[in-house]
């Protein structure tokens, strides 16, 4: 009986000091978990709803629509001469991918205060695969946007296969990274509840969904350089348009900053987590 | 010497209370910071004032040897959900350490995680994920699982189409199956039918006698006793009283449970219970008195005399349909059975009640409980409102007082009525011929 039992099998639990690590190899271990966090968030989602994840094709389609309309139309928005609709929609396709993995993961600890109270698993578990639940309607989203391309004859460059990986794992880390740092403070202050919802939409407009960066002079351009979802933008409109070198620059802020924002926000969620279960 | 599979070492866990209550908002912190700039700045580790350092457990330290069923009691808040919290990992201690040599599943709560929309099945793969399952073991359990909780027909319909007792039943079912080296549960047997209580701890039996280590919260003192070979009693956060199940458990009986023949005052608002609003209450519980038929106060009764309770509390605000129930409850926490002042056609048009003290009594009638120790639980439920709960407040002894002392079987019986007998002799048969 005793064989059974290994020195890898003990585990010490002792008032946690300082910074902790990330736990990679924990979190490895449940890696499932987060498979099943994905599965159930998805198949709640569209239960008793009628058009069920046509949802996921509508909302894209519908903001495609209205924007068009508005910021092309009546507001005259310039897009770089790349008719309206395509021109938004990818930036509209990253952007919603971006805040619904923000929103999501900043909720995702109080909205699953129950089991956090009962059960032990990594906590990093729920932000990450909250995130990860928005890539579905990326794809379906993507899905669409393939079909807009054949309609306005549009092929994008061959080297789309090598950046949009990138693009995709630059617009996780900054989401995962935001949501996990909120989703620790959301736990004390609810304020972050109310705040988020706007701190998100006015973010949109600090970052070109709806114009291209070319609109703003020099004079604040940089400025955008902060934001890692512009560098993710706007190379994904010069790779699939085609019509301007990629601003190499910017894409490397962006990725250095996500990076930043993933590792800080991580940090900030361990430190954090060891009281999560006390005070939710 | 086997080596401990569980060792706890000065275990202590400090819960800050608020006495404002409610969530920390962040306007709380910027109101303090614009108001009181400078204090802030100076006290920042004691910020706001009205707070208090709780220990809900105090250098607690204990070995558990592998293999043993171990069970965990103390009263409410004396720091047993704390203990097991601590132990898998949920929350963090104070001070003190823990080593665990094992995987350890842990069972706080029936049910974590289930999804009212998901289906039984779908419930079945994500309960037992969150409870540290993976999905190769989840699929070979399946059908055992299924079986065990026994709501096959229903496993593809939504669980919130479920009685609350399927959803128990299915919750349990997943649990049980966990295959941990140390398996820590919570008070989990409380819930469902006896029956499947029964099935449930007949479960546990079986993975005990596996080779796994238990340890076992529960107020079931009977639970305790048919599981445990030791048991570990907590005091206000303290270790009280670690040694063998019978000893410890009649301790704990005998500590906190009252024999008497009244309780009031600040004896009894120690025990209360529930859902109490403590600063706006509306109903105040004042006593609780035994009388016998001669309306002198006692605690012990003979079986053929009947026992008076009498419940005295305040309304301080106006109540409307309050409802006050009697449970007599035995020494195993079973109970015997239940009493509702609403039953009774006068009490239940007695519906306003304006502020002021009351008094309601009930007559349990002669010759009614057999001859055994027995406890009364009050309930005071203003519904929406409060619901107070006095658990088991005032206990009496039943003497028995007939023609036969002991009777075979009374071991098994609750109660005791007298029931009339009559047999009478109507003749000799002969064959073939109806009398």
């Amino acid at each position: 009986m005793e064989d059974n039992i290994s020195l890898g099998n003990l585990t010490v639990i002792k008032s946690p000091k300082g910074w902790l690590n990330i736990g990679l190899k924990e979190l490895w271990a449940y890696r499932e978990l987060v498979y099943f966090f994905i599965w159930r968030d998805i198949k709640v989602r569209y239960k008793q709803t009628a058009i069920g994840a046509l949802w996921a094709i509508f909302q894209p389609l519908v903001t495609m629509l209205i924007f068009t309309i508005f910021f092309g139309r009546f507001a005259k928005m310039p897009s770089d001469n790349i008719p309206y609709p395509i021109f938004v929609y990818v930036g509209l396709l990253l952007w919603n991918y971006f805040s619904f993995g923000l929103s999501h993961s900043s909720d995702s600890m109080v909205s699953n205060a129950n089991i956090i109270q009962k059960v032990y698993f990594p906590r990093l578990i729920i932000p990450i695969s909250s995130s990860l639940t928005g890539l579905i309607d990326f794809f379906i989203a993507s899905a669409i946007f393939i079909g807009l391309m054949v309609y306005y004859r549009f092929s994008p460059r061959i080297s789309i296969i090598l950046y949009f990986p990138l693009l995709i794992l630059i617009t996780f880390l900054s989401s995962v990274g935001l949501g996990c740092f909120f989703a620790s403070v959301n736990v004390k202050y609810r304020d972050v509840r109310y705040a988020l919802p706007f701190f998100i939409q006015m973010l949109m407009f600090l970052t070109p969904v709806i114009y291209p960066m070319s609109m703003l002079g020099n004079k604040y351009k940089w400025l955008l350089y902060f934001n890692p979802m512009s560098g993710v933008i706007e190379t994904a409109r010069g790779v699939i348009f085609g019509n301007r070198a990629i601003d190499t620059a910017l894409l490397l802020s962006s990725m250095i900053i996500s990076l930043f924002l993933f590792i800080f926000g991580i940090m900030y969620f361990r430190k954090t987590e060891r009281y999560f279960a006390d005070i939710i | 010497m086997p080596r401990p599979i569980i060792e706890v070492k000065g275990l202590s866990k400090k819960y800050r209370i608020s006495h404002q209550g409610g969530y920390l908002a962040l306007r709380d912190i910027l109101a303090s910071c614009l108001k009181k700039p400078f204090e802030v700045l100076k006290h920042r580790r004691e910020k706001l004032p009205s707070r208090e350092d709780i220990w809900a457990l105090k250098d607690v330290s204990f070995d558990i040897k592998q293999g043993e069923v171990v069970g965990l009691i103390g009263r409410n808040g004396a720091g047993k959900t704390t203990l097991l919290k601590i132990l898998s990992k949920i929350t963090y201690p104070a001070e003190g350490e823990v080593y665990l040599w094992g995987r350890v599943g842990s069972l706080l709560e029936v049910g974590t995680g289930f999804h009212a929309e998901l289906t039984g099945r779908e419930n079945i793969y994500f309960n037992g994920a969150i409870l540290g399952m993976k999905k190769k073991e989840i699929d070979r359990k399946f059908d055992e699982i299924v079986e065990f909780s026994g709501v096959e027909k229903f496993l593809d319909t939504p669980v919130k189409r479920f009685s609350s007792g399927m959803q128990v039943r299915l919750a349990f079912s997943v649990a049980a199956h966990l295959e941990p080296e140390i398996l820590l549960v919570d008070e989990v047997l409380a819930v469902g039918d006896a029956q499947f209580q029964k099935k449930c701890l007949g479960k546990m039996k079986d993975i005990s006698t596996g080779g796994r280590t238990i340890l076992f919260v529960s107020h079931n003192m009977s639970a305790i006793r048919s599981l445990c070979s030791r048991t570990i009693m907590l005091e206000n956060g303290r270790l009280a009283m670690d040694a063998d199940t019978e000893t410890v458990v009649s301790r704990y009986l005998d500590q906190n449970l009252k024999i008497g023949a009244l309780i009031s005052g600040k004896e009894l608002e120690s025990k209360l219970e529930g859902k109490i609003n403590k600063l706006n209450p509306s109903i105040r519980f004042k006593e609780v008195a035994f009388f016998n038929a001669q309306d002198l106060p006692a605690s012990t009764f003979n079986s053929g005399e009947t026992i008076k309770i009498r419940i005295t509390y305040e309304c301080v605000t106006v109540v409307n349909n309050l409802n006050i129930l009697i449970h007599i409850v035995d020494e195993e926490s079973k109970v015997v059975f239940e009493s509702r002042n609403t039953d009774n056609e006068d009490e239940a048009n007695f519906y306003h009640r304006d502020p002021g003290v009351y008094v309601s009594t009930c007559v349990i009638p002669l010759n009614s409980l057999k001859e055994t120790r027995l406890f009364v639980s009050v309930y005071l439920e203003y519904p929406k409102v409060e619901h107070l709960i006095l658990d088991r407040i005032l206990g009496f002894n039943i003497i028995f007082q007939g023609q036969n002392e002991i009777s075979v079987g009374l071991k098994d019986s609750s109660t005791r009525p007298s029931i009339k007998w009559d047999t009478e002799f109507i003749g000799t048969k002969k064959q073939g011929e109806d009398l």
